[in-house]
């Protein structure tokens, strides 16, 4: 019988998404943590705090991507105390880098750094398999993504609002859970900014709806509530 | 420009030229994890050199020769840096032009490529380059090449810097793209002579 998802490692399957704009970074992912085709968790949290203003997108193997994030949050919070400031999203991108790097044999995972310094104000740094870092307008990474090249390629643009960014991602990952198994459950998304960090909860049932998609209904014997409509972008 | 992941065109702005001290510069393919770390590795040789603060400066001959080392030492520890590498650089009035691969095969020749170059760039090197090119007539021939590979080679993408180096210093260009040509006659219905034909 086939059932090697018993004792398949969880892997967070995932669509993750860090998009700048003009005076922050927009973080988004998918909840869906699987373990070989079951779904271990529908209402996981893949944007993880390192700091007060520096957030971590995590894909692929869910263990070593936790390691990771808990290893890094130890040395930026020593880091802080001997600097006396806030770190940057920089020098935490470089730690993940060094992890990531320096362990490629072993770990399998993506991430995506993002967050907010005086510096630099918004940035994101993409972290994929391998450690190679690069700072970039946005990133996407995890299994998800593969469908979202093609629609970012078209739909992001430079100096977006604080809404317009938040809106964008939020499509993203909702569109990438439409076609891909591994994403799903609600859309997360982490805003950060000068003044702070705001946490937002998209559940499934208020995504929109994509081709072929039906609209929600409690019930055959109702009607389908008026809520949500076939979306054509 | 390009850093492919498998099959897909992943990242389409990466820097894969970057200037070393103030004599060489340096140009890989593969792995963009190792050649990052290759550079850091690079940059801590400058720093050290340099303060020394005794008016000698690293030459590219030099860097070529610490480069073959890395690599040809982690080959042999079965840990190879994924890369494949090309410096160039001017010290002293000598020109220098060298590659060095990840298992240590290293060389020094008027052309060097990497990846599906050496097999459509070199030729046309071979037959096209010439002793004192000016830097214009270098641009267009390493534009012809990189036309031919942005034709012929699945992981290129139309974004490309030009570096120069010379006794005053490496300049690297802007990223910018190349006109490509689709208007032949030939192509225009090549199927009409045997319908279902490629």
């Amino acid at each position: 019988m086939d059932m090697d998802w018993i004792n398949a490692p969880h892997s967070m399957g995932t669509t993750i998404i860090g998009v700048t704009y003009n005076g922050g970074t927009v973080l988004g992912a998918d909840s869906r943590t699987s373990t070989g085709m079951y779904v271990a968790n529908r209402a996981s949290d893949k944007i993880t705090q390192l700091t007060d203003n520096v957030y971590l997108c995590r894909s692929g193997s869910a263990a070593d991507s936790q390691v990771v994030s808990d290893y890094v949050r130890y040395f930026l919070h020593q880091h802080i105390i001997q600097l006396g400031q806030p770190a940057t999203v920089k020098v935490t991108a470089n730690l993940i880098r060094l992890l990531s790097y320096n362990n490629k044999n072993t770990l399998e995972t993506g991430l995506i750094v993002g967050g907010w310094d005086k510096y630099e104000g918004g940035s994101i740094y993409s972290v994929p398999l391998g450690g190679t870092m690069l700072q970039l307008p946005f990133a996407i990474g995890g299994s998800g993504s593969s469908y979202l090249y093609g629609f970012l390629d078209q739909a992001w643009k430079d100096g977006m609002s604080k809404e317009e960014a938040e809106a964008l991602v939020v499509k993203c990952v909702s569109l990438a859970i439409a076609r891909d198994g591994a994403s799903g459950g609600v859309v997360r998304t982490v805003v950060i900014n000068s003044e702070g960090v705001t946490r937002n909860f998209y559940p499934g049932d208020k995504l929109p709806l994509w081709h072929e998609e039906l609209p929600l209904r409690n019930s055959l014997l109702e009607e389908a509530s008026s809520e949500a409509e076939p979306m054509h972008a | 420009m390009g850093g492919s992941y498998g099959s897909t065109l992943r990242y389409k702005s990466v820097q894969r030229l970057k200037p070393i001290g103030k004599h060489t510069l340096l140009g890989a393919g593969g792995e963009i994890s190792d050649f990052q770390e290759i550079v850091r590795y690079l940059d801590e040789l400058i720093l050290y050199d340099n303060m020394w603060d005794d008016g000698n400066s690293l030459g590219p001959k030099e860097v070529h020769n610490y480069l073959n080392r890395l690599m040809y030492n982690r080959r042999n520890k079965f840990n190879p840096l994924w890369n494949t590498l090309v410096l160039g650089g001017v010290k002293n009035g000598q020109k220098y032009l060298g590659t060095v691969n990840m298992i240590g095969v290293h060389y020094e020749e008027n052309h060097v490529a990497t990846g599906f170059g050496n097999h459509l760039a070199r030729p046309i090197f071979r037959d096209e380059w010439h002793e004192d090119m000016t830097f214009e007539e270098g641009v267009k021939l390493l534009e012809k090449c990189m036309l031919v590979l942005l034709y012929r080679d699945r992981s290129a993408v139309n974004k490309l810097q030009i570096a120069k180096i010379t006794e005053e210093g490496a300049t690297i260009s802007e990223p910018y793209a190349i006109k490509t040509h689709w208007e032949l006659e030939a192509f225009k219905n090549p199927a009409t002579g045997a319908v279902g034909s490629w």
